[in-house]
C-alpha cells in the first residue's frame, strides 16, 4: 500500500534544495527571495511533516522505514555483518522532533528575514539555516546511531559555522565571535567521544546500529493492546502535534504497566505485526535486543578478556551516551559552550541553542530509553546531572547582564529539566517538556531578538539625529555600545508593545504559571520525580525533586527580573527611549509562538485536572509516543505538587518584582540591586555574575594544563628537540660536514688533484721536452747525425759481436 | 803499390762523407750547409759506383742518377727557398733562423 509515509524523504529533501539552491543561486535571486526561499523550504518541510503525522495516523501509529532513494546503503559489508542504511525512520517519536524541528524552524526563518534585513551575508546565512535543517531532520528521522551520529555531527558544523557568522566584525568582536563557534566545536568533541564509544560498544554486543529491525515493533505492549488506534482520532487545535484519544488513556496505563501480557494477539492490519516474535534475536535491532540481553537471553561478548555483566555493559554504554548529551544538550560539565554560542545572530540562538540542536541529547536518551530504563546507575547519574544542571545555570542566570545570556542559562537549566525527567524515568515528560520548551524558549529569544534590534536601531536612529552617522546600520557595535547589556534597556514595554506582550507570555510559560506551556511539562517532571521517590522510594527522586523546584523558582526570579530591567522602569539609554517595534515578519512569528506557548500544554494535559481533558483530551502526547518509547507512561497530576510549584513561582515573580520593580533594578553606578546589597547576597550575586567561575575552574585545570602540554609539544619537543637539535644540530650539522667532507678532501683533493696532476706532469714534461726544440739547424742536424750513427752502430755490434 | 782498389774509393767516400757532415754541424752559412750536404751526396754517390764497378752491377749506377736527379730538384727548390729567405730577413745565417723554436 502506497501512502504518504513512502514520500518521507521530502522532508530532508526540501530544505536541502533550498540549502543548494540559496548556496549557488542566492546572490543572484537577490536577498528578499533568497531568504523567503529558505523560509518556503522550510515551511514545505513542516508540510511534509504534517502529512508524514497524518499518514502514520491511517497507519495505525506503526513506525515506518524508508530508503532514501537513489542512496542504497551506506555500508554494506557482509563479511563483517555490517549494513547501514540510508533509512528513514517515521515514527511517532520523530515525528514529534520532526514536526518540532520545521514548525519552529519555519517561524524562526521567517522572523530573520526581518532580522538578518542589512546584513552583508545574508544569502548564506539562510544557507546554513537550511542546512541546518536538513542535518537535524536526518538526526530525528535517522533508525541507526551512525546516521544519527551524522545528522548530531552535521548540526553541530552548522552551530559552528552560525555561532562564528560575524568572524568578520572590527575591533576584536570578530574573534571573540569565531572563538566562541570554535569552544563550541571543541567542547561538542569531548561529547562525540561518548556518543562515539558507545557506538562502539553497541556494535561490539550487538552486531547492529540499527535502532529497531524493519519489520520489529518498538513497544511490543502497545502494539498488542492497543492496535485499535483509527481514525476517529482528533487533532488538538493547535496545529503542532499529536492526536488524542480521550477514552483510552485509562486502557494505556494499565497495559504500560504489565507489559507484553498478550503477546501472541496479533490483531490489526494484516501488515503489522504485534510482536517481534517473527524475528530471531539477533536479527532485532540494537534494543530488541538489549531487553534479551538483560533478560539474559542472549550472551554477553567479551571484550579484551573482560566480561561484564549484562547489567554492567548497558550502564557503560548509556554512560557513554550520557556523555555524549551533555555536550549537545549542554549538561554539567559541558555546559560551558552554550552562553558564548550566544556570539551567533539571535534567530540561531533561538532555532539551534535554545529550540531544536540542543535537544538532540535529550532526543537520544528519550531515543534509547530501553537501555536507560535498565541502567539503574546510570539513571541516577543522569537525573543529578539534570537536576544539577538545572540547578546551576538557574542560579548563574541570576546574575546576568546581557539579556541573550539570561536566556542561555535558562535554556541549560531547562535541558537538565529535559535531563532529569529521563533519569527519572519520565520519558514522555522530557518529550513533553522538549516540546512546549521549544516554543516558548524560541518565543523568548527571538522576543530578546527584536529588543536588541530594537535598541540598535534605536542606538542608529540617536546617532543620525546627532548627525554621527556610521556608514551601515549592518556594522553592529562599534561604537562601544551594548545594544545586549539589560542595563542600557528599560522602559521598552510602551515602545514595543507587541514584543513585550509575547515575551511576557514566554516568561510566564517558562517560569511554569498555570496554564500556560510551561506549567504543565514542567509539573508532569516534578510529579514524576516525586512518584519515583514515593512509589520505588529511590533516593534520586527526592533528590531531583528538591533541586528543581529550587531551579523552578529560580527560573522564576531570573526571568521576572529580566522583563522588570528590559521592559519595565524608564528607559537608562538614548537608544532605548528610541527604540522602534520589528518589522512584521518579526513580530507575526512572536505572536504564533506566544499562542503556542499558552496552548503547547494542552498537548499532555493530564487526565481529570479542570476538564481539559475532556476539551483537549487526556496524555495525547503519552498516548501517541506510547507507540515507540518502550518504557513510556501517562504522568499523574500531584495537586499539592503543582500548587507548590505555581507557589513558588508566583512568589519569586513577586520578590523579583519587589527587587527589581519601578527601576530599582540598576543603580546610578550601573549596579544589580542585589549587588548593592553589601551582604551575603551580594556575595552571591557576584558569584552568580561570574558564572560560578566555571570557566575559569576550567581554565585552570584543563585549559591552562593542557595548553602548558601543547606548549611543550611545540616548544621544547618540537622546536627545541625536532628544530633544533635534531634538524639544525645533527642533520643539518651533519649534512654539512657530510658536505665538506666530499666537497674538500674527496671532491677537490682526490679527484681535482688526480685531473690536475697528470696536467702538471704532462706541462712539465712538455716544458722540459720543449727546450730540444731549440730552432738551431745544426743542432737538428746534429741529432739527425747522431741518431744515424746510432742506428749504424747498432746495427753493426751483431755483426762485430759475431764477426770479431 | 798496385791499381787503385775499391778501399781507396771507399777511403774517399768515407772522407767526403764526414766533410760533409762537419759542414753540416759546423758552418753557419745555408749555402755552404747545402753544398756540405751535396758534399755528402756525392760521397755516397762515389761510394755506390765504386761498388757498382766492383761487383759488375749496375745498380749503383741507376741509384747515383736518381741521387743526381733528386739532389738537382732539392737544389733548386733549396735555393729558392734561400733566396726568398734572405730577401725578407737580409741573412742566411741558420742560426738566425729560428723561427720555429718550441
Amino acid at each position: 500500500m502506497v501512502t504518504f509515509l513512502d514520500w518521507a524523504p521530502l522532508v530532508i529533501l526540501f530544505p536541502l534544495l533550498g540549502f543548494i539552491a540559496n548556496l549557488f543561486g542566492g546572490a543572484r535571486l537577490g536577498r528578499r527571495y533568497a531568504g523567503w526561499l529558505a523560509t518556503g523550504a522550510a515551511a514545505l518541510a513542516f508540510v511534509v511533516s504534517l502529512l508524514l503525522l497524518m499518514a502514520l495516523r491511517e497507519n495505525g501509529y506503526q513506525a515506518h522505514l524508508q530508503d532514501f532513494p537513489l542512496l542504497g546503503h551506506w555500508f554494506d559489508i557482509p563479511t563483517a555483518n555490517l549494513r547501514i542504511g540510508w533509512q528513514l525512520r517515521v515514527d511517532t517519536l520523530s515525528v514529534t522532533m520532526m514536526l518540532v524541528v520545521t514548525g519552529v524552524g519555519s517561524l524562526i526563518h521567517l522572523y530573520a528575514i526581518g532580522y538578518m534585513t542589512g546584513d552583508s551575508a545574508f544569502v548564506r546565512f539562510f544557507a546554513y539555516l537550511n542546512l541546518f535543517l536538513v542535518f537535524m531532520l536526518v538526526l530525528v528521522s535517522a533508525n541507526n546511531f551512525l546516521m544519527m551520529f551524522v545528522g548530531w555531527e552535521g548540526v553541530g558544523l552548522c552551530s559552528y559555522l552560525l555561532i562564528g557568522f560575524w568572524w568578520d566584525q572590527r575591533g576584536g568582536e570578530g574573534w571573540r565571535n569565531s572563538n566562541a563557534a570554535r569552544k563550541a566545536f571543541i567542547v561538542n568533541r569531548v561529547g562525540d567521544f561518548g556518543l562515539l564509544m558507545a557506538m562502539f560498544l553497541i556494535f561490539w554486543q550487538f552486531g547492529t546500529l540499527d535502532f529497531y529491525a524493519p519489520t520489529e515493533v518498538a513497544n511490543v505492549a502497545w502494539a498488542s493492546g492497543a492496535t485499535h488506534h483509527s481514525a476517529d482520532d482528533h487533532a488538538t487545535d493547535d496545529g503542532h502535534a499529536a492526536d488524542a484519544n480521550e477514552d483510552e488513556h485509562e486502557a494505556a496505563d494499565d497495559h504500560t504497566d504489565s507489559p507484553a501480557s498478550d503477546g501472541h494477539g496479533e490483531s490489526g492490519a494484516p501488515a503489522v505485526h504485534a510482536t517481534n516474535e517473527h524475528l530471531a534475536t539477533h536479527e532485532r535491532g540494537v534494543f530488541g535486543q538489549a531487553e534479551a540481553l538483560i533478560a539474559g537471553e542472549l550472551p554477553v561478548r567479551a571484550f579484551a578478556g573482560v566480561r561484564l555483566s549484562a547489567e554492567g555493559l548497558v550502564t557503560l554504554i548509556t554512560l557513554f551516551l550520557l556523555l555524549g548529551a551533555t555536550g549537545k544538550s549542554a549538561q554539567i560539565p559541558l555546559f560551558v559552550w552554550l552562553p558564548d554560542a550566544m556570539a551567533g545572530p539571535t534567530p540561531v540562538s533561538a532555532l539551534i541553542h535554545a529550540a531544536t540542536m540542543v535537544t538532540a541529547g535529550v532526543y537520544m536518551m528519550v531515543r534509547a530509553d530501553v537501555l536507560f530504563y535498565e541502567a539503574a546507575v546510570t539513571s541516577f547519574v543522569v537525573a543529578i546531572i539534570g537536576a544539577a544542571t538545572a540547578l546551576t545555570a538557574g542560579f548563574i542566570a541570576l546574575g546576568q547582564w546581557d539579556i541573550k545570556r539570561v536566556l542561555a542559562y535558562s535554556t541549560i537549566s531547562q535541558l537538565g529539566f529535559m535531563v532529569a525527567a529521563v533519569g527519572v524515568g519520565a520519558y514522555v515528560a522530557a518529550m513533553f517538556h522538549l516540546v512546549t520548551h521549544a516554543f516558548f524558549k524560541a518565543l523568548l529569544f527571538l522576543g530578546s531578538g527584536s529588543v536588541i534590534h530594537g535598541v540598535e536601531h534605536g542606538h542608529h536612529h540617536v546617532h543620525d539625529a546627532h548627525g554621527v552617522h556610521e556608514g551601515e546600520s549592518t556594522s553592529h557595535h562599534e561604537d562601544g555600545f551594548d545594544p545586549q547589556d539589560m542595563r542600557n534597556m528599560g522602559g521598552l514595554a510602551a515602545r514595543m508593545p507587541l514584543t513585550y506582550l509575547t515575551y511576557l507570555i514566554g516568561t510566564l510559560a517558562l517560569a511554569g504559571v498555570f496554564p500556560l506551556a510551561g506549567f504543565w511539562s514542567k509539573d508532569e517532571i516534578l510529579a514524576d520525580a516525586w512518584r519515583l521517590g514515593i512509589e520505588k522510594a529511590e533516593l534520586s527522586g527526592y533528590l531531583t525533586l528538591g533541586l528543581l523546584l529550587a531551579a523552578a523558582a529560580m527560573t522564576a526570579f531570573y526571568m521576572w527580573r529580566q522583563v522588570e530591567l528590559v521592559f519595565h522602569g524608564r528607559a537608562r539609554s538614548e537608544a532605548a527611549a528610541a527604540a522602534p517595534e520589528s518589522a512584521y515578519t518579526m513580530t507575526v512569528p512572536l505572536l504564533i509562538l506566544a499562542v503556542a506557548s499558552v496552548l503547547g500544554g494542552m498537548l499532555n494535559a493530564p487526565h481529570g485536572v479542570l476538564g481539559l481533558d475532556r476539551l483537549f483530551g487526556a496524555h495525547s502526547l503519552t498516548n501517541f509516543l506510547e507507540a515507540t518509547v518502550r518504557h513510556a507512561h501517562a504522568g499523574s497530576f500531584v495537586f499539592w505538587l503543582a500548587v507548590l510549584a505555581l507557589g513558588l513561582a508566583v512568589l519569586a515573580i513577586l520578590s523579583a518584582r519587589s527587587i527589581y520593580g519601578q527601576g530599582r533594578g540598576v543603580s546610578e553606578t550601573g549596579e544589580d540591586a542585589l549587588q548593592a546589597n553589601g551582604n551575603l547576597i551580594s556575595w552571591f550575586w557576584q558569584l552568580a555574575n561570574r558564572r560560578l567561575f566555571w570557566d575559569e575552574f576550567y581554565e585552570r585545570v584543563f585549559l591552562r594544563p593542557y595548553q602548558a602540554l601543547a606548549r611543550f609539544f611545540a616548544q621544547t619537543i618540537d622546536w627545541d628537540f625536532w628544530h633544533n637539535y635534531v634538524h639544525d644540530d645533527v642533520l643539518r650539522a651533519g649534512f654539512n660536514a657530510a658536505g665538506r667532507f666530499l666537497a674538500r678532501p674527496v671532491d677537490m683533493g682526490l679527484v681535482d688533484g688526480a685531473v690536475n696532476g697528470v696536467a702538471r706532469l704532462i706541462q712539465s714534461l712538455s716544458a722540459r721536452l720543449r727546450r730540444t726544440q731549440s730552432g738551431y739547424v745544426r743542432a737538428y742536424a746534429l741529432a739527425l747525425f747522431l741518431g744515424t750513427l746510432l742506428i749504424v752502430i747498432l746495427m753493426l755490434l751483431p755483426l762485430a759481436g759475431s764477426g770479431g | 803499390m798496385g791499381a787503385i782498389q775499391i778501399e781507396h774509393y771507399l777511403m774517399l767516400s768515407a772522407v767526403l762523407f764526414t766533410l760533409g757532415v762537419l759542414g753540416v754541424l759546423l758552418r753557419r752559412n745555408a749555402i755552404l750547409v747545402f753544398m756540405s750536404v751535396e758534399l755528402m751526396l756525392n760521397a755516397a754517390n762515389l761510394a755506390l759506383v765504386a761498388f757498382a764497378r766492383h761487383w759488375g752491377q749496375s745498380d749503383g749506377h741507376v741509384f747515383v742518377f736518381f741521387v743526381v736527379t733528386v739532389a738537382a730538384a732539392e737544389v733548386a727548390v733549396g735555393l729558392a727557398l734561400l733566396v726568398t729567405i734572405f730577401r725578407t730577413r737580409q741573412s742566411i745565417n741558420i742560426d738566425e733562423l729560428r723561427m720555429m723554436e718550441g
